[in-house]
């Protein structure tokens, strides 16, 4: 990459010996921990509320708030819950961050495990990410090796473990009650809040939850300070960000950019443009449950006020890339299987709604579909958004509605013409087109 | 119990040692891939023997084993080979190689284990590799961009006896040697060379 823009979580992405501790130490890794073991939790907690560092898993929570909300007088333990569970469609920064820099990833964990007085930190990794497993739990090891992990950490008088937990393929897990319900041995299913994980999470003790990004922020914050993080993004939105662009575009990849920098130049200079020359015809800014936006799109900026202006979301910064040749109901079809297929079973209007949907949707795409459709999409969007138990359906109801909203012609066109238009005709022969 | 005895049991034992006292239950997940890495599949003998371990009932594990789809509860192919097909993959041409891992491994949609008991296709949600689309993972390791071509060479090399070599990280044995390095029982050392 040329361009100059500078990278911060991605700086050592082309040093393969950071993956072990020996390289990550020779480039200052862990100073940060050694720093933070000298402050107390209340400054720790104060310079990563002034860096206004915002929670990179979807919602933008201020991170240093949420630190702040854990009470230290329950007499009960306090826990660290990393959320690594990273199963947004279109999402994968979280898995190239700790392929190449895994460390940095347990010391933000340890620094936050520190900022709460917690003595146990668990990294909940998603299952199918086996490979990056392998790769943390030797970091995890290399750590404890080195005295950075355990008993008396780093010759002091701190204590912290480090537990990693392989989830088995729920998407639901990534939301952070789901979470806390499978580490504690039970179904993925979400919880009533309040109580709040600061206040009752982990095993009903206060607790916070974090995103793989987020913590990697932290521990240049601790070194570097609230000031320099702020050099780069907008005043609400600072620091770098994540972003993975994939589908119909020359280079697919997860950039690191500074927040607030023009989706255009994120296509066109980093992911090389729209595949083969072709126009663009519409996006996810966050991953399949943000709204899609369309080619009118192409000059938002990419941070969480901007983005919602536009009328989505940042969400995971998962950008999917349709062209002009992609036929929009087709993709909404096969979002809205992916909530089906996830929903928990908990609510009803996701657990029937998007499976509905998806027969709607379906009969739409071949060819079947009914005038009377399209009022039907808008109605169950309409009934499934904000009507069930967590956000999961709402990122179905998402696809339904932004999809109609920007894309109603092309629905049109697939109920007139009796097919796909995007399609070629059907080549069974006898078959009308 | 006749899956968690000698060598296996001082397994599940460092499992539940993980977690805190008291909150032993957080190893149902853990002790499940366990149980995955010596039957290739979950049984009800599997389900029991986990309660029996974490003093659950046998329900109680069950609510969770069929929950997460990693889990297979139904008998499973030496090989898993998950083929993702959503929105990424798809504008990428997952959707074809899922057909082609069909046609290549002479299995109709819908039929969980191909005869000679190789292999399990399954059509995946994503798994976290969209820049490197379309994504293929055989026992749950990483193979990139994809294409019917590649997909027909990776199951023709299952057939002939070879597991593939992944993307990045180690080859997995098989489904089974997969589930025991999930449940996080190998050195790390080890599993990574």
């Amino acid at each position: 990459m040329t361009l100059d823009v500078e990278r911060r979580l991605t700086r050592d992405w082309d040093d393969p010996s950071v993956i072990g501790i020996e390289g990550y130490r020779a480039k200052g890794g862990y100073e940060g921990l050694k720093r933070a073991l000298e402050m107390s939790g209340a400054d720790l907690i104060q310079v990563v509320k002034d860096s206004g560092l915002r929670g990179r898993g979807g919602a933008g929570f201020p991170t240093g708030m949420k630190w702040s909300f854990v009470p230290l007088d329950t007499g009960k333990p306090t826990y660290v819950t990393v959320n690594y569970d990273e199963s947004e469609p279109g999402t994968c920064n979280n898995r190239e961050l700790v392929e190449r820099d895994p460390h940095r990833l347990i010391e933000g964990s340890a620094i936050a495990a520190r900022a709460i007085e917690c003595h146990t930190a668990f990294i909940y990794i998603r299952g199918e990410y086996l490979w990056q497993s392998i790769v943390l739990q030797k970091a995890i090891e290399e750590a404890y090796a080195a005295g950075l992990l355990g008993k008396g950490i780093a010759g002091g008088d701190y204590d912290l473990d480090i537990v990693l937990h392989r989830g088995a393929g729920a998407y639901i897990c990534g939301e952070e009650t789901a979470l806390l319900n499978s580490l504690e041995g039970l179904r993925g299913q979400p919880r009533l809040r309040p109580p709040f994980p600061a206040v009752e999470g982990l095993y009903e003790s206060p607790t916070v939850i974090n995103n793989v990004e987020t913590l990697m922020n932290v521990p240049d914050i601790v070194t570097r300070g609230a000031e320099w993080f702020r050099e780069l993004g907008t005043e609400k939105s600072p620091g770098t960000k994540m972003f993975t662009v994939s589908g119909k575009v020359e280079r697919p990849g997860n950039y690191e950019i500074p927040m607030g920098t023009p989706f255009r130049t994120l296509l066109e200079e980093f992911a090389g443009g729209v595949i083969d020359g072709r126009s663009l015809k519409a996006f996810t800014p966050g991953g399949s449950s943000t709204p899609m936006l369309p080619v009118d799109a192409l000059d938002v900026h990419l941070d969480y006020e901007s983005i919602a202006e536009a009328g989505s979301l940042l969400g995971t910064g998962a950008i999917m890339v349709l062209d002009e040749t992609d036929c929009v109901v087709a993709a909404a079809e096969r979002m809205v299987q992916f909530y089906a297929h996830e929903s928990c079973g908990k609510c009803t209007p996701c657990r029937e709604g998007s499976w509905w949907a998806t027969r709607v949707l379906g009969r739409l795409e071949d060819g079947y579909g009914r005038e009377s459709d399209i009022p039907l999409m808008h109605d169950m969007g309409t009934n499934i958004m904000f009507r069930a138990f967590c956000a999961l359906a709402d990122g179905a109801a998402s696809v339904i509605n932004s999809s109609l909203k920007h894309f109603a012609d092309e629905y049109e066109a697939h109920v007139r013409l009796g097919r796909c238009p995007l399609r070629e005709a059907p080549a069974v022969e006898g078959v009308a087109s | 119990m006749s899956i968690f005895d000698g060598a296996m049991l001082e397994d599940a034992r460092s499992v539940i040692a993980r977690y805190p006292q008291g909150r032993e239950r957080s190893a149902v997940m853990p002790l499940l891939y366990l149980v995955q890495s010596v039957e290739g599949r979950i049984s009800r003998e599997g389900l029991r023997e986990v309660a029996g371990l974490l003093d659950l009932t046998t329900a109680e594990v069950e609510a969770v084993a069929t929950f997460y789809t990693m889990y297979r509860m139904r008998p499973t192919g030496e090989h898993l080979v998950n083929v993702c097909t959503n929105l990424a993959c798809m504008l990428r041409g997952g959707k074809d190689v899922y057909e082609a891992a069909h046609a290549a491994a002479g299995m109709a949609h819908g039929q969980e284990i191909s005869e000679d008991g190789l292999l399990t296709l399954h059509e995946e949600e994503c798994l976290g590799v969209c820049d490197l689309a379309p994504a293929v993972q055989i026992d749950f390791m990483n193979h990139d961009n994809v294409t019917p071509d590649r997909m027909r060479e990776l199951i023709a090399q299952l057939r002939a006896g070879e597991v593939p070599a992944p993307a990045r990280g180690p080859k997995m044995e098989s489904f089974r040697h997969a589930s025991r390095v999930l449940a996080g029982v190998e050195p790390a050392e080890e599993a990574r060379a």
